[in-house]
């Protein structure tokens, strides 16, 4: 995984609250493989009408917002499903910095896996953000080592799980980290047997 | 003593103490995984074990479910849909090709993965389970650490049976006092989102505790739990007791005989300690919950039935009144009317929070002997479910009404089948979510209790299931 630093690109502000999973990428999109790209699929049904022609509801479509990189939304941004189909969609669009007052955990569990960074500021902070872009403000600069957005006036803070920081800052990936364990995780086994022999499932 | 008891610690406490393999100084434990459970929506992850040239680590502690793309009509004349047919294709092929045991789409076990688990005993007490889907909280009614986890982490899962995970803050939920009758653990679910928010356990592993949690069953249990995520929460848990335990005995793979003895003695010792201390503590009273429907396109837009649809209006927070005015213009509703005035066009009976017996048995009560106004759809939450409800007759209560009996499977929770709401078109549903579209695009989504879709079937709009119950629970 490519290692995240620094990000300065353009930004879209969502201004809505609670985007869920089965909103970022609708259920019957994800029985195609991923190597078919997903980003087409990002907030499909609220980029579309009912016959699937573009309605330019969202800053998404707007031309002078192509390229971004960058999203900014209200609270509870990607609660519900597991689905990391929802992170791959905003991955495979571009999109690399997810800015909101909170996320679903699963959400962005899945996000620190695929090098997107879910960076939680305050409620007035995404407010003033939403507010600048849409009166016309480009793009913002997401320094994740300073933990800083710059670009809307004054410099804003935002917060992230140092777990998700760290890997993202590294580019790391979890299973190479724990493939190097094997022993540790033997040994748990060995000993745990014993210790509850009633876990195994029977037959 | 492999475990310092230094402490009180809480339910959760001692069920994620038992599973750290292995720590890391910035924070995450190693966990090893009792249980991974997947499903046809588990390819991504499975592609990924390929592309590294992994083999699955622990096939004997992995179980494979066709549920989220399988039909639930005409399920032997062989699956129409091609795009459903490679889903569930692909399913049985990585089982095989890994040694995985699977309960396809043929097998009489066969059902939605959050109702098999518990019903074949791979559920258990102080278990840590996962799987690719955020319901899996489900399975913490039996005191097991069960949350749901995306692609990157079943590949993880699979690879390792283990996951590095942070510790999430603890939280209790306290349900105490009595419910009243025609009130269950939907409507307790319900409640508290309603009450939190969406987002109000965001970080919390959630145990579920009180009188009113206590007398419920395995099946109510269940139910309260699948909802945690829905109110953010990591997980949710309740610790095991008698209940628990005489649900376990004799399922197909709980341990048996002198086995299960000690295990039943291991499992009560997991009870929070006394003195445990929780980083947050609500108390609800249970007398006060009345049966709950949601009127927007977050579980959080619940209130109960014999209120009115809010007013953005007279709403302080900017936020909250702009949700609430989108939630409306979707849901095609306006402020301030009586919730039994929304005519529905459709009920759905089904998913993992409430298709289990009794969920079935609820909703036979109030329809036997009425005719349902709208169409609807019947799905058991597993095959073995649909026998026995078949077995009970209730198959019949349900066909006479005038609603669809049909095969076990995520079906219109999702609708990845195929089985789909309308455009604009309403339901009354037993499911989880109602977030926009999630029965289909358009899709205009009210969540419920079993007792109360049968109602809002008969009437044709949402009402109060009590009166219909009155002298019949
Ligand atoms: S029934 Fe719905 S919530 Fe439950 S596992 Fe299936 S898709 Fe998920």
């Amino acid at each position: 995984m490519e290692p995240f630093r620094r990000l300065e690109a353009i930004a879209c502000p969502l201004p809505l609250a609670s985007v869920d999973t089965d909103q970022i990428i609708p259920a019957r999109f994800m029985k195609t493989p991923r190597s078919e790209g997903y980003g087409r699929f990002l907030l499909h049904d609220l980029r579309h009408d009912a016959e699937g022609r573009p309605t330019g509801a969202l800053s998404l479509d707007d031309p002078t917002r192509a390229g971004a990189r960058i999203l900014v939304a209200r609270r509870n941004f990607g609660a519900g499903s597991s689905r990391e189909a929802a992170v791959y969609a905003l991955v495979d669009y571009g999109i690399r910095c997810v800015i909101a007052p909170s996320f679903g955990d699963i959400f962005a569990a899945n996000a620190a896996n695929n090098g997107l960074l879910p960076a939680a500021v305050a409620e007035e902070d995404a407010e003033r953000l939403l507010l600048a872009l849409e009166s016309g403000l480009a793009g913002l600069v997401v320094d994740l080592e300073a933990e800083r957005i710059e670009g809307a006036g004054e410099a804003i803070a935002f917060s992230v799980d140092p777990v998700v920081r760290t890997k993202l800052l590294n580019g790391w990936d979890d299973l190479d980290l724990t493939l190097s364990r094997a022993d540790a995780i033997a040994a748990f086994t060995a000993a745990d047997a014993e210790r509850r022999p009633w876990a195994r499932p029977r037959g | 003593m492999p475990y310092p008891r230094s402490a009180p610690r809480t339910l959760f406490e001692k069920v994620w103490d038992q599973h750290v393999v292995a720590s890391r100084d910035d924070g995450p434990d190693l966990l090893f995984i009792d249980r991974h459970l997947v499903h046809e929506g588990s390819h991504h992850a499975f592609a990924k074990l390929r592309e590294k040239g992994l083999p699955v680590a622990r096939p004997d502690l992995t179980f494979g479910v066709a549920d989220h793309y399988v039909p639930t009509r005409n399920r032997s004349g062989g699956l129409a849909d091609a795009g459903v047919r490679r889903m569930v294709d692909q399913l049985s092929e990585n089982a095989r090709a890994h040694g995985i045991r699977l309960f396809g789409l043929d097998d009489p076990r066969q059902g939605i993965v959050h109702v098999v688990g518990p019903e074949q005993g791979l559920t258990l007490p102080g278990l840590t389970i996962v799987c690719g889907d955020s319901h899996t909280s489900t399975h913490g009614a039996f005191g097991a650490m069960a949350f749901g986890i995306g692609a990157s982490d079943v590949a993880h899962v699979l690879a390792t049976q283990t996951l590095w995970q942070k510790r999430p803050r603890r939280m209790r939920i306290a349900f105490e006092g009595e419910l009243m009758p025609g009130v269950g653990a939907k409507d307790m679910a319900l409640s508290w989102i309603a009450r939190l928010g969406a987002d109000g356990a965001r970080g919390h592993a959630i145990e579920y505790a009180g009188s009113a949690v206590r007398a419920l069953s395995m099946e109510g249990r269940l139910t309260l739990c699948n909802l945690s995520i829905e109110g953010g929460g990591r997980l949710g848990m309740i610790a095991p007791d008698e209940t628990t335990i005489r649900y376990l005995e004799g399922r197909p793979f709980a341990p048996t005989g002198d086995l299960f003895a000690r295990a039943a003695e291991d499992w009560l010792a997991l009870a929070s300690d006394g003195s445990a201390a929780f980083d947050r503590e609500i108390v609800l009273a249970a007398g006060e919950i009345a049966p709950v429907v949601t009127w927007g396109t977050s579980p959080e837009d619940a209130l109960p039935i014999t209120g009115e649809t809010p007013d953005p209006g007279r709403m302080a927070d900017e936020g909250r009144a702009a949700h609430a005015r989108e939630a409306l213009a979707y849901m095609g509703l306006v402020p301030g009317r009586p919730l039994t005035e929304i005519a529905v066009d459709r009920v759905f009976i089904g998913s993992c929070t409430n298709s289990r017996i009794e969920d079935l048995r609820a909703a036979a009560a109030v329809l036997a002997g009425r005719k349902a106004r709208v169409p609807g759809l019947v799905s058991p939450g597993s095959s073995l479910v649909k026998r026995q409800a078949e077995e009970e007759g209730l198959d019949r209560i349900f066909v006479e009404a005038g609603l669809e009996w049909v095969e076990s499977g995520c079906s219109m929770c999702v609708g990845m089948n195929g089985d789909i709401v309308a455009p604009g078109e309403r339901c009354a549903s037993t499911t989880n979510r109602n977030f926009k579209g999630r029965q289909g695009p358009g899709a205009r989504t009210h969540l419920m209790s079993p007792a109360m879709v049968a109602a809002a079937a008969i009437e044709g709009r949402l009402a109060d299931a009590r009166p219909y119950l009155e002298g019949r629970i």
